[in-house]
């Protein structure tokens, strides 16, 4: 016949103003917040993808104590032969690992015979290179999107400086570890554009060429980017790479290697930081709306019931019974805020996905602000406000039921 | 066996400082199917005493037994269930629950209190509406109909639950005369039919002639019996 539910339901449909106000309260909070996690949350992954993809990679490999001294890319910190042989066999034995570089980095002095400047680069083997960081060569922005031996990729800033362009002969000079200087003559393959922290702005060639200039073999390494087949699975591959290298001790008899996530070796990693702790302040708001709206509506419910519930209560419904029936009415407040709010919340995201909104980060213009929702959160918001629509109905349904029913009988 | 035996029942008040002895030792005995009402003067201890036997409040001192249940005994919970289970309830405003239609509010303590088959509470709810003459307006909600229509479903819902004891207190003030004497007459049926025991609280002398034994109250004391 009828139910809690049933008189819950009927109870909101009687104020049914002050019921549509709150559940659209509680509705705009859900809302808000599900745009927000959305739009930061692709916002935030395109960051690190941006990252990631253009130079970085997900995790990166160096002989210990090479990131400390990264400004001066020291020669004296390679990985040798033998120990980058144990590297790629841990390497290889992850099946969770897509694709890893290669890579000789060092400074040197770059001229176009008229004028020399400083130079940061990277030596790399351009289909490892292209694996692991798969944005790398859409920077291209002149020229042919491959590195060829004999070719350097001139980052946009330097060749602006230089006036140099693609086809252009330069020279790139370096000293070796031993202190011997060094020179190769370049053709310009393309222009790179910059990304956005440290490493993006260096220039690319062919790894042997790099080789050749440090008149070292191929088997020294700098470093060795790594990119995953899941992001998602960053700390999990990080913690067993870790793992399986920690074998590996230096004639000191400290660890051998040094290996860091993409948090570790950019700034940017701040960034992302702070928009998860914005997106929590913001649910945290969402909580304190729900909180005060839910509680306020059911401290005046049970106000304007009193008489119902001493009649109810004389007439022999047990306390349980009468805390049920207001905790149903809170619950019945957030379950419709959060139903309305999931609904009006997605639509929202699916229009500004549709209207294609586009973000400047860095020096890279244009960038698609793809917001999307998964169902997780949208599980979670729902049970969050639900649950704290209950546990704000907890006080005056408790009050409601302990009520003396003389007393509230008399109540006028 | 009596319903009811009260033994030097006493309630005392405390207002602040000052005592109010509202019910000063009373002694009486109500037997089942009986159709009781007490009289007195305002402040006599009318609603007093209706609380006390209706389980809503506690002695002072003194015995108080319903249906064989020392009912100062009995903890908040246990006196609900009490309630719930043994003793309806009439009130002067009516009381109906406003959102809840008129067959809605009979079955109600059925349904919240008792726990009954469905299929059971069909057949009692609508025979009940049928005794009270209020069949047809079993889905008007309570602002739809007048008040003696209110006081015979209130009546209705009183009796829903098949109690051995109904309280009514000042049940036909809200009322005139003519429904008042009309709602007193549906619950003298309803004793007669169903054996309930009937106990009401009134002012009014025209409606107390309605009662088979008639207790008069002064100022907390008994002062007579009328049969
Ligand atoms: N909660 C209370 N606290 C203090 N005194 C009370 C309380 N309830 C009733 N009294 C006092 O007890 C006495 C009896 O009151 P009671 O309400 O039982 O009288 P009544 O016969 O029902 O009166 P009425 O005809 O006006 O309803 C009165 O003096 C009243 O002031
Ligand atoms: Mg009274």
């Amino acid at each position: 016949m009828f139910d809690l539910f049933k008189i819950a339901i009927r109870n909101l449909l009687r104020y049914r103003r002050r019921t549509l106000l709150t559940v659209s309260l509680v509705s705009i909070g859900v809302v808000s917040v599900l745009v927000f996690v959305s739009a930061s949350g692709s916002f935030k992954n395109m960051m690190i993808g941006q990252i990631t993809d253009s130079f970085l990679g997900h995790i990166q490999i160096h002989k210990k104590g090479y990131v400390a001294s990264i400004d001066s890319l020291p020669l004296t910190l390679n990985l040798g032969s033998n120990t980058l042989e144990k590297v790629e066999k841990a390497i290889n034995e992850i099946p969770d690992i897509e694709a890893y570089s290669k890579r000789i980095k060092f400074g040197g002095m770059f001229s176009n015979f008229v004028e020399t400047t400083n130079v940061r680069l990277n030596g790399v083997y351009p289909e490892d290179e292209a694996r692991t960081v798969p944005l790398l060569l859409s920077r291209v922005r002149e020229g042919e999107r491959t590195i060829r031996t004999g070719e350097i990729l001139v980052p946009e800033l330097l060749a602006k400086g230089m006036k140099v362009k693609v086809g252009d002969t330069v020279v790139v000079i370096a000293t070796n570890r031993d202190g011997s200087v060094n020179g190769k003559q370049f053709q310009v393959g393309g222009i790179l554009e910059s990304a956005t922290g440290p490493g993006g702005r260096d220039g690319y060639i062919h790894i042997d060429d790099a080789a050749e200039i440090l008149r070292m073999d191929t088997t020294q390494i700098s470093e060795i980017a790594i990119r995953l087949k899941d992001f998602d699975k960053l700390h999990e591959v990080f913690d067993r790479l870790k793992d399986k290298l920690s074998n590996e001790v230096n004639k000191q008899g400290g660890p051998a290697f040094e290996v860091h996530m993409w948090e570790k070796l950019s700034p940017f990693y701040n960034i992302a930081r702070m928009i998860d702790i914005m997106t929590f302040f913001v649910k945290l708001m969402l909580i304190a709306i729900v909180l005060i709206s839910i509680m306020n509506v059911m401290v005046m419910a049970v106000y304007e019931r009193i008489r119902e519930i001493g009649t109810i209560a004389a007439i022999g419904t047990l306390p349980g019974k009468i805390l049920a029936m207001f905790l149903i009415e809170g619950f019945s407040l957030g379950f419709f805020g959060a139903v309305v709010g999931n609904v009006l919340g997605v639509a929202t995201i699916s229009i500004l996905s549709m209207a294609k909104l586009t973000f400047n980060f860095g020096r890279q213009k244009g960038l698609l602000l793809s917001p999307g929702i998964n169902i997780q959160d949208i599980l979670l918001i729902s049970i969050m406000v639900i649950t704290i629509s209950v546990l704000a109905s907890l006080q005056p349904a408790y009050k409601a039921s302990k009520m003396n029913p003389i007393d509230a009988l008399r109540h006028v | 066996m009596n319903l009811i035996t009260a033994h030097d029942l006493s309630k005392t008040y405390l207002k602040g400082e000052t005592k109010v002895e509202a019910l000063k030792g009373l002694n009486f005995e109500i037997e089942p199917a009986s159709f009781v009402s007490f009289v007195g003067p305002s402040g006599s201890g009318k609603t007093t005493l209706l609380n006390l036997i209706g389980c809503l409040d506690k002695p002072t001192s003194g015995i108080l037994r319903v249906d064989d249940t020392d009912v100062s005994g009995l903890d908040t919970r246990m006196a609900a269930a009490f309630r719930g289970k043994k003793i309806g309830f009439i009130f002067q405003d009516f009381n109906l629950i406003p959102v809840l239609t008129v067959y809605e509010n009979v079955g109600y303590p059925l349904v919240l209190v008792q726990n009954t088959p469905s299929s059971e509470r069909k057949q009692r709810i609508l025979a009940l509406l049928d005794a009270v003459g209020m069949a047809e307006q079993k889905d008007k909600y309570p602002d739809q109909i007048s008040g003696g229509q209110k006081q015979r479903v209130a009546v209705a819902r009183a009796l829903v639950t098949k109690p051995k004891l109904v309280l009514a207190d000042e049940p036909t003030a809200n009322l005139d005369h003519k429904t008042a004497y009309m709602v007193i007459n549906i619950m003298k049926k309803m004793k007669s039919e169903l054996g309930t025991t009937f106990i009401f609280s009134t002012h009014d002398q025209k409606i107390v002639g309605e009662a088979e034994i008639i207790y008069t109250l002064e100022d907390g004391e008994l002062a007579g019996r009328e049969v």
